[in-house]
C-alpha cells in the first residue's frame, strides 16, 4: 500500500541536488536560468558551478533558443523558469529551434498551475501541457514527487530529446521509495482496484490517493494510476485497467482542455470507450490563493473525485 | 597570407545567382530579393572563409554558418551545392515534394545545414548557443549568423544581442543583409531601423558598416576584421540591394517572393555571363 508522508526536503532541493550530481558526472550537462535562481534555489549552483550554471537574464524565448544551439554543439542543457514563461513565453522557440531541429533541451516549468499560490493568475500554467502536448517529439511530464523527480531529471539528461517538465517548488510530501523504478512511458499503479480508475498526475496524485481511501469506506474499490508521463501516455495500463473497471475519472493541476483528461479521452474514446469524466480547472483563469483554497474553488478536491466517481458509476 | 581571390569569388557569386535563379524557376516562384542579395555574402564565406570539408559535412570543429533569414535557403543551396555538399541536380527539386531542398533551411533533410531556421529572430539564439557552446568547449570554431533586416522587428534578436555581448562572444560574426526592403515594402516605411549602426553599437558591438554590401573584396575584408576584434562581438551591416546581380529584379519595386520562369532562367544566366567578360 502506497503511503504518503511528509519530508524535510522541498522539491526545489532535490531539483538542485540532482542537477548538481548530473553536472558533477557529466561536463556537457549546463543549466539556464532566467532570473529566478532565488525562487528555485539555484543561486548556490550557479555560483558553484560558473562553467555549467547561467542566469542568462529575463529572456525565456532566447534562452531557449540559445539551449537548442548548445544542444547541436553536445551540450545537455536544463533551463528553468516559472511554468507560465517556460511555456508560453518560449512555445515557438520550443517547438521550432527545439523540436523541429531535433534540439536536446530539458524544459522545467516550476509552480504549475494552481502551485503558483500567492503570485496569481498571470503565474498559473493552466495550459502548459496542452501546449506541448502538441509539438511531436516532445516529452511531456507532471511531477510532484521527490524521488519521482530525481528519476524523471536523471533520465532526461541521458536520453536525447526535447522534454518539458512541472513540478511545485515548494513541495514536501512524497508516496514512493527510494528502490522504486520508473520509466518514461509507464505510469504507476499506486493502488488496485477493481470498480473505477482514477489517473492523475502531480499534486492531483495526492487527492487521488485520499479520494481512493474515502471510497473504499463506501466499498468502492478504487485504482489509482500515477501517470507523470503524459507524453508518451501509458496506453497499455490505462486500457487494460479501463478493461478491469469499465469507468474512468481523471484529476490534474490544468485546464480539463488539453492535458491528462483530454488525453485518456482521446484514447478511451478511440481504443476502448468507457465513462470517462474529467476533473480540471474548468476553463479559467488562475487567481491568488492558497492551495487549498484553489483546489476548493476550482473543484480539484478528494471530495470532488469521489463526486464524479459516483456520477460515473451512475 | 589570404584564402582571398576576387575572381574566384566573383566567378562564385556569378554562379551562385544562376543557380538560386534555376532552383526558384523548377518550382515556379520563391525568395528571390533576399537570396540574390546575399550571393556574393554566400560566395565569400564559402569559397574563402569557412572552415568546412564538404566531403565530412560533419566534420568536428567546422565553422557554422546559421541563416536566420531561413527564407534564402536558395542561397545556401547554391552556395553547398556549388562546393559539392550534394549534386547540382537537386537544385531542381527545391520545394518538390520529397526534397532535401525545403524553403526554409533545415538541419535534418540537408547536407551542409547546421541549423534549422525559419521562424525570423530563431537563429539568433541558436547561433548564440552554438558559439556559446563553443567558447565553454574552448574551440575556435567561429559561427556566422546571417539575419535580414527586417528580421531585426523580432523581439527576440535584441534579447539575444543581449546575450552575446554580455558574454563577449567574440566568435560568434553577425552579418545583417541590409537590403532596405522586407515583404510589405521598405523597411524605413514599415517599421524604421535607422540609427542601426548606433543601435548596435549602444548593444555593446564592434560595429562594420560595409556601404557595397555587394562587393566580395568589402565583405571579405570586413570579416577580417571582425575576426582580428578579440574583445566585443563584431556585426557587419552588409548594405545590400534587394535582388542584386540581375538587373530586372534590382530594378522590381519589390521582389521578396516572385514568379520565375524558364525563360527568365536564360535571360539571368545572359546577363551573368555577360557581366564576366
Amino acid at each position: 500500500m502506497i503511503k504518503v508522508e511528509t519530508g524535510e526536503v522541498e522539491l526545489r532541493k532535490v531539483f538542485t541536488q540532482t542537477l548538481a550530481t548530473l553536472m558533477d558526472t557529466n561536463q556537457d550537462v549546463v543549466y539556464l536560468e532566467a532570473d529566478l535562481g532565488g525562487a528555485i534555489g539555484s543561486t548556490a549552483l550557479m555560483q558553484s558551478k560558473p562553467e555549467q550554471a547561467f542566469n542568462v537574464g529575463i529572456m525565456e524565448a532566447n534562452m531557449v533558443g540559445v539551449a537548442c544551439g548548445m544542444s547541436v554543439k553536445g551540450k545537455i542543457p536544463f533551463v528553468h523558469s516559472f511554468g507560465t514563461f517556460s511555456s508560453r513565453r518560449c512555445a515557438d522557440q520550443a517547438f521550432l529551434s527545439g523540436c523541429y531541429n531535433h534540439s536536446n533541451v530539458k524544459i522545467i516549468g516550476s509552480d504549475p498551475g494552481i502551485t503558483a499560490e500567492a503570485n496569481g493568475g498571470t503565474h498559473m500554467p493552466l495550459e502548459d501541457i496542452a501546449i506541448y502536448r502538441a509539438f511531436p517529439e516532445m516529452t511531456v511530464l507532471d511531477v510532484a514527487e521527490p524521488h519521482l523527480l530525481q528519476f524523471v531529471l536523471t533520465d532526461a539528461a541521458g536520453r536525447y530529446g526535447m522534454e518539458y517538465i512541472r513540478f511545485p517548488r515548494k513541495l514536501k510530501q512524497c508516496y514512493y521509495t527510494e528502490d522504486e523504478q520508473f520509466t518514461i512511458g509507464k505510469g504507476k499503479v499506486l493502488r488496485e482496484g477493481t470498480d473505477v480508475t482514477i489517473v492523475a498526475a502531480g499534486i492531483s496524485v495526492y487527492d487521488a490517493l485520499d479520494a481512493a481511501a474515502e471510497l473504499e469506506k463506501a466499498q468502492i474499490s478504487a485504482e489509482v494510476i500515477d501517470m507523470f508521463t503524459i507524453k508518451p501516455l501509458d496506453e497499455e495500463l490505462l486500457l487494460s485497467s479501463a478493461k478491469k473497471t469499465g469507468c474512468i475519472v481523471t484529476v490534474e493541476n490544468h485546464n480539463w482542455i488539453g492535458g491528462l483528461g483530454s488525453a485518456v479521452a482521446e484514447l478511451c474514446g478511440e481504443k476502448y470507450p468507457v465513462p470517462v469524466r474529467r476533473i480540471g480547472v474548468r476553463d479559467h483563469f488562475g487567481e491568488v490563493g492558497s492551495l487549498a483554497y484553489l483546489k476548493e474553488k476550482f473543484k480539484l478536491t478528494a471530495s470532488d473525485i469521489v463526486s464524479a466517481v459516483q456520477e460515473c458509476k451512475g | 597570407m589570404t584564402n582571398f581571390n576576387r575572381d574566384h569569388a566573383d566567378m562564385l557569386a556569378r554562379n551562385i545567382r544562376k543557380d538560386i535563379i534555376l532552383a526558384i524557376s523548377s518550382k515556379g516562384s520563391g525568395h528571390v530579393g533576399g537570396s540574390l542579395s546575399i550571393a556574393d555574402l554566400m560566395a565569400v564565406l564559402y569559397s574563402s572563409v569557412l572552415n568546412i570539408d564538404p566531403t565530412n559535412p560533419a566534420k568536428a570543429d567546422r565553422d557554422y554558418v546559421v541563416l536566420s533569414k531561413g527564407h534564402c535557403g536558395p542561397a545556401m543551396y547554391a552556395a553547398l551545392a556549388e562546393k559539392g555538399y550534394f549534386p547540382k541536380e537537386a537544385l531542381t527539386t527545391l520545394n518538390q515534394n520529397g526534397t532535401i531542398l525545403p524553403s526554409h533551411t533545415d538541419r535534418l533533410k540537408t547536407p551542409g545545414v547546421d541549423m534549422t531556421t525559419g521562424s525570423l529572430g530563431q537563429g539568433a539564439s541558436l547561433a548564440a548557443g552554438a558559439a556559446f557552446a563553443d567558447a565553454l568547449n574552448h574551440s575556435n570554431a567561429y559561427t556566422y549568423l546571417i539575419l535580414g533586416d527586417g528580421e531585426l522587428e523580432e523581439g527576440q534578436v535584441w534579447e539575444s544581442l543581449l546575450f552575446v555581448a554580455h558574454r563577449k562572444l567574440t566568435h560568434l560574426i553577425t552579418i545583417v543583409d541590409v537590403n532596405g526592403k522586407q515583404l510589405d515594402g521598405t523597411t524605413a516605411e514599415i517599421c524604421g531601423l535607422e540609427p542601426l549602426a548606433d543601435k548596435f553599437a549602444a548593444m555593446n558591438y564592434h560595429v562594420i558598416s560595409v556601404t557595397e554590401g555587394n562587393n566580395t573584396a568589402e565583405i571579405y575584408s570586413a570579416i577580417e576584421a571582425a575576426k582580428a576584434q578579440q574583445d566585443i562581438p563584431t556585426v557587419i551591416l552588409l548594405h545590400t540591394v534587394k535582388g542584386a546581380g540581375i538587373r530586372k529584379y534590382e530594378q522590381m519595386g519589390n521582389c521578396h517572393s516572385v514568379s520565375v520562369t524558364q525563360a527568365d532562367y536564360y535571360e539571368a544566366v545572359a546577363e551573368l555571363d555577360a557581366a564576366a567578360i
